[in-house]
């Protein structure tokens, strides 16, 4: 099974980074854009989780180890069975 | 006395401080190896600057699970004197023996120059030789020092007494001007509940020597000695 997790500031927090390009792509024309958060990808292979065990365990996983809760948020998703 | 200067893989300022505890403080010093599981005996323990496993993740965040962490978690726990500087301070944020995180700096630069330090709080193992409001000349260089902490966290710290130095000018004011990082408060070091665990962003091991242009740095080193002696 494959897994994608995604790591990104919290909303609170603010993202120098993610300001920077949006002033890049100001600047290139593209008014439309309101806001652009920068974040980091994961891409984990699992083996041997089922479905149910991969919700516990992913979680888990980024919780201590991916994202600072401190300052970050996750989301994440199956991407392969 | 004796001084444990942990080693990580990416550590690069651990021989700054192990040269300046050993050769200028003239006390017992070692150096432990994050993979060993014995804090041989010693009464402060340094987590150095550097970048520990490249700063991988997040600084800090993989050394944080070296094996000797639990010893120093467990030393800490029994009021052992621990000092975090820069990439220590980041680890002992990640380890959460200190509150808060790290960000970027605000200008998205690496910032690597001499700052001017407030010190808040003389009250400290690591700063009892010092005067509130004295103010220390020490560099800094870090890209992730812009300290972080839910409001509800700097309330704590700050109602506790817990910033111990912040980024002022030569004559101690404290303003946005003179927060080269964008921290929160301009805190450049703070130490946890107990007090015997200082995390800081500025270098204290490159200005402990007239010939590095600033012996403030030593005000920390000495006070360890005094608070151990």
């Amino acid at each position: 099974m494959k897994v994608r997790i995604l790591v990104s500031f919290k909303d609170s927090v603010l993202d120098p980074q993610g300001q920077t390009v949006m002033n890049a792509l100001h600047t290139l024309g593209y008014d439309s854009v309101r806001d652009v958060r920068q974040g980091k990808v994961f891409e984990v292979e699992l083996e041997g989780l089922s479905r149910e065990e991969a919700e516990r365990v992913v979680p888990e996983m980024a919780d201590r180890v991916l994202a600072n809760p401190i300052i970050e948020k996750f989301s994440w998703q199956v991407v392969e069975p | 006395m004796k001084f444990g200067v942990v080693v990580f893989p990416g550590s690069n300022c651990d021989t700054d401080a192990y040269h300046v505890l050993r050769d200028v403080v003239r006390r017992e010093t070692v150096y432990l190896w994050h993979k060993d599981h014995d804090l041989q005996g010693v009464d402060c323990v340094l987590l150095p600057g550097g970048f520990s496993y490249g700063d991988y993740l997040r600084s800090g965040a993989i050394a944080r699970f070296s094996p000797l962490m639990n010893e120093v978690v467990e030393f800490a726990g029994r009021g052992g004197l621990v000092i975090g500087i820069c990439n220590g301070f980041q680890i002992l944020l990640e380890l959460g023996l200190l509150p808060g995180a790290m960000l970027r700096n605000k200008n998205l630069k690496f910032l690597c120059r001499f700052v001017h330090l407030r010190l808040e709080n003389e009250a400290t193992p690591f700063t009892r030789l010092g005067r509130r409001g004295q103010v220390l000349r020490i560099p800094i260089a870090h890209y992730e020092g812009n300290y972080y902490a839910p409001p509800q966290v700097l309330k704590e710290v700050e109602d506790g007494g817990r910033v111990v130095f912040r980024y002022a000018d030569a004559e101690g004011n404290v303003n946005d001007g003179t927060n080269v990082n964008g921290a929160l408060h301009a805190i450049a070091g703070i130490v946890n509940r107990g007090g015997n665990v200082l995390g800081m962003m500025p270098h204290p091991e490159r200005a402990s020597e007239a010939v590095f242009g600033s012996e403030d740095g030593r005000l920390i080193f000495d006070s360890l000695v005094k608070s151990l002696s």
